[in-house]
Parts: C-alpha cells; sequence; structure tokens
C-alpha cells in the first residue's frame, strides 16, 4: 500500500467511504488498466498534498465488484469524490493534475 | 547568442516526445520535456502493439511507454508535469512559452502534443461517455464481459480494438459508414475470421440512449436511409482523431483539420518550431513513425540552432571558425 492511500474492499466500503468524517477521494483502477496505472503516481502526489484534508482511497474493481457496480462504473480510471456518503463529483479517464486540484479545491 | 532558458523546449511526452527527449538529451542539448498529464499519450490505451520493430512477440501499450520513459531517464531528461498555455513566436528568435505558473523561453520548440479521439458529434455522447461510452477497450473491455457491445469506426485502431474487445464481450456490432475496411490487411483478416465480430456496412451511429448507462443504439444505413436499433451495453468510438493544439492560435500553419504543417525537416511555418507525431499533417501515424519525426526533428533543430549561430556572426563581420 501505497503512504497515505487506503486500499479498500466492498466489506469496508460503507465504512470508510461513506461514513467517513472528511470528503473522500476514491481511485476506481485495476491491474489491467494502462492508464490507471499511468495516473497512479499523480493521485500519490495529491495525497501528499491534500490528504490532511481528504481521504485518498483505492478500490481495485476486479477483486470488488460490488462497489463500481453500485455507482455504475463502467471506465476505469474513474475518480469519485464523496462528500458525507453522497457523490458529489467524478472525473473519468485520464486528466491533467491541475484538473484534479480543481475538483478538490470545489469539494473542500 | 542571447541566454534562454533552453535551447529546446519539447511539448508532449508520448512516443514522438520521448523520443526527441532521447535524442535532444544523448546531444546534450539544454532540454526540458513538458507534459500535461503522465507520458504516454495514446499508447497508454493501446491493448497490443506488434508493428513497433524489435518486440518480436509484441508489447502492450503501456509496457512500451515504460520502456521508453526508462530509456530517457537514464539520459536525465528533464521532465516537468505542467501545462502549455499559449506560445508567443513573435520575438523571434526568441520562443517564449507561456506555461500554468511561469514564462519559459527557448531557441527552438518541438510540438508533440499527439491527438485525440475525434468525437461523433451525435445525441448522448457527453451524457454517456464513462456509462457505457468508451474510447479506451483495454480500460473498459472487462466491464462488459459477455454483453453485446458495438464499435464504430474501420480503421486500425477500431478493428484491432474490435477483435481485443471479442475475449469479453459476447458479440461486438463493428459499425462502418463504408462497405470496405480502412485497416491494415493482417488486421482485417482477423476481423473477418471472428466470429463474435457482426459488421454493419455504409452505417453511420445517429444516437446513444439509456437511462442511467447506454442501453441502445440507434444505426442509419446511409446507402439506403433506413435506420434501426440495437440493444447494447456498451458502445466504443473509434472515427479519427482531433490534434491536440488547443495552446495553439495561428502562430503556426496547419492543415483543414488543424494538424501542423511541417516540412521534411519537420519544421513549421515557424523556424526554430517544429512538430512530430500525430499532431503534424500526415499520411500515417505510428509510433515508429512518431519516433522517426522526433528524430528528425532533433536534428533540425540542432542544424537550426548551428545556423543562428553562424548567421549573427556573419551579421557582426566576425569571423567564423568552424
Amino acid at each position: 500500500m501505497v503512504e497515505g492511500i487506503l486500499e479498500i474492499d466492498d466489506s469496508i466500503f460503507d465504512a470508510e467511504v461513506l461514513k467517513s468524517d472528511k470528503p473522500v477521494l476514491i481511485d476506481f483502477w485495476a491491474p489491467w488498466c494502462g492508464p490507471c496505472m499511468a495516473i497512479s503516481p499523480m493521485v500519490e502526489q495529491l495525497a501528499g498534498e491534500f490528504g490532511d484534508k481528504i481521504k485518498f482511497v483505492k478500490c481495485n474493481v476486479d477483486d470488488n465488484p460490488i462497489s463500481p457496480g453500485k455507482y455504475g462504473i463502467r471506465s476505469i480510471p474513474t475518480l469519485m469524490f464523496f462528500k458525507d456518503g453522497t457523490v458529489v463529483n467524478q472525473v473519468i479517464g485520464i486528466v491533467a493534475k491541475s484538473k484534479l486540484e480543481e475538483v478538490i479545491n470545489k469539494i473542500l | 547568442m542571447k541566454s534562454l532558458d533552453y535551447d529546446l523546449v519539447i511539448i508532449g511526452g508520448g512516443p514522438a516526445g520521448l523520443t526527441a527527449g532521447l535524442y535532444a538529451a544523448r546531444a546534450r542539448l539544454n532540454v526540458i520535456l513538458i507534459e500535461k498529464i503522465v507520458p504516454g499519450g495514446q499508447v497508454l490505451t493501446t491493448d497490443w502493439i506488434e508493428n513497433y520493430p524489435g518486440f518480436p512477440e509484441g508489447i502492450s501499450g503501456p509496457d512500451l511507454i515504460q520502456k521508453m520513459t526508462e530509456q530517457v531517464k537514464k539520459f536525465d531528461l528533464n521532465i516537468e508535469s505542467n501545462e502549455v498555455i499559449s506560445l508567443d513566436l513573435l520575438s523571434e528568435p526568441v520562443k517564449k512559452i507561456k506555461l500554468s505558473d511561469r514564462t519559459i523561453t527557448s531557441h527552438t520548440i518541438i510540438i508533440a502534443t499527439g491527438a485525440s479521439p475525434k468525437k461523433l458529434g451525435i445525441t448522448g455522447e457527453d451524457v454517456f461517455f464513462g456509462k457505457g461510452l468508451s474510447t479506451c477497450a483495454t480500460c473498459d473491455a472487462p466491464f462488459f464481459k459477455d454483453k453485446m457491445v458495438a464499435a464504430v469506426g474501420g480503421g486500425d485502431t477500431a478493428v484491432q480494438e474490435s477483435i481485443f474487445l471479442t475475449k469479453f464481450v459476447k458479440k461486438v456490432y463493428l459499425i462502418h459508414r463504408r462497405d470496405q475496411l480502412r485497416a491494415t490487411k493482417i488486421l482485417q483478416e482477423r476481423a473477418f475470421a471472428n466470429d463474435k465480430i457482426e459488421f454493419i456496412w455504409d452505417s453511420v451511429l445517429t444516437s446513444i440512449d439509456g437511462l442511467a448507462n447506454v442501453e441502445k443504439i440507434t444505426v442509419k444505413n446511409i446507402k439506403t436511409g433506413d435506420t434501426k436499433e440495437l440493444s447494447v451495453d456498451g458502445c466504443f468510438i473509434w472515427t479519427g482523431i482531433l490534434p491536440n493544439t488547443n495552446f495553439l492560435k495561428d502562430e503556426v500553419k496547419v492543415d483543414n483539420y488543424g494538424f501542423i504543417i511541417v516540412d521534411s525537416n519537420m519544421q513549421s511555418s515557424v523556424p526554430g518550431v517544429f512538430a512530430a507525431g500525430d499532431v503534424r499533417s500526415t499520411g500515417l501515424r505510428q509510433i515508429v513513425t512518431a519516433a522517426g519525426d522526433a528524430a528528425s526533428a532533433v536534428f533540425s533543430a540542432e542544424h537550426y540552432m548551428e545556423n543562428r549561430i553562424l548567421f549573427k556572426f556573419r551579421g557582426n563581420g566576425q569571423s567564423v571558425k568552424r
């Protein structure tokens, strides 16, 4: 596990994401997804910068089909932003770091 | 020469940009590569590459990019994650590159920003992106296990990626506006031999519908005018690309589609500004041509700088020793 990013499974999704005190950025990914692997260092950088205000979480969609199914994930990487248990924003595909910072600043 | 920040600024970190970086770093140029997102570009979404020489077994797009990135790092190429906002090429010969946080100056520029999948501009396209509509089979195919999907296009990407889709899905409708494919023959042979691909010729996609996710598409035969609906869970669009040139206004000459026009030395309409790879106006866009363009562009950039020095000294009436 990368420092500052919590790898979760379906069983703890509710507790770690929906019931989180802090806003959550969840990265839905899979090991076969090239773009997911490519943006992973960027998400780690963001975790370093915003980790005190936002909880960073990763969910492997291969091992955990329930949560991505529940949120209609059909494309990865999808970065989904949760606040008080609801989805407040999502970014699909690879985007510039500045775009993610913009979204983060909006939800903070 | 007046002291500028860089000899060469490379914009973009796909195969063209990384190759330019490799050549420039080995030429000991004072170079920086600016990449907006992460190195790789469209290759990251390419499932399998078997036409890049040196990999007889083939190689995945992400693996090839990882190797290219490792290679440039070996020569200490300076890669910065930043975005080019605009270029100012008016103060010839100084090129100013406006980044998100500062402006840098350079003697030469290589534009290697690549291209992105083109949108069709049809109903439902924006709404369903990521909800069943995709341009990346390697990212999303497993979500459509044993489902029906549609693919649109007839070039290499459409055919190659449709074949990849068949490893997961029940069936692919391959929709193409002509009655024959444009893709490389070997890909065509594989597609025709694949039971899971059903071709829908002379047809275009006119809409994508569904509640939360893609549920059906409408296809129109352009010869007969007939339309029909197909129930699908996914729809992949590979009908061509558009150049990534948002940061340009009219600084360099482009073709009718916005791709940068260059000469045989990869030089654009502005001396000292070069283009390489998918972003340039060309008949063939491959990883191998992107790499070749980039090597030429760096060679031309070096040549340009040498000539500038000669020109300047001559202009000052000083002797030139070479």
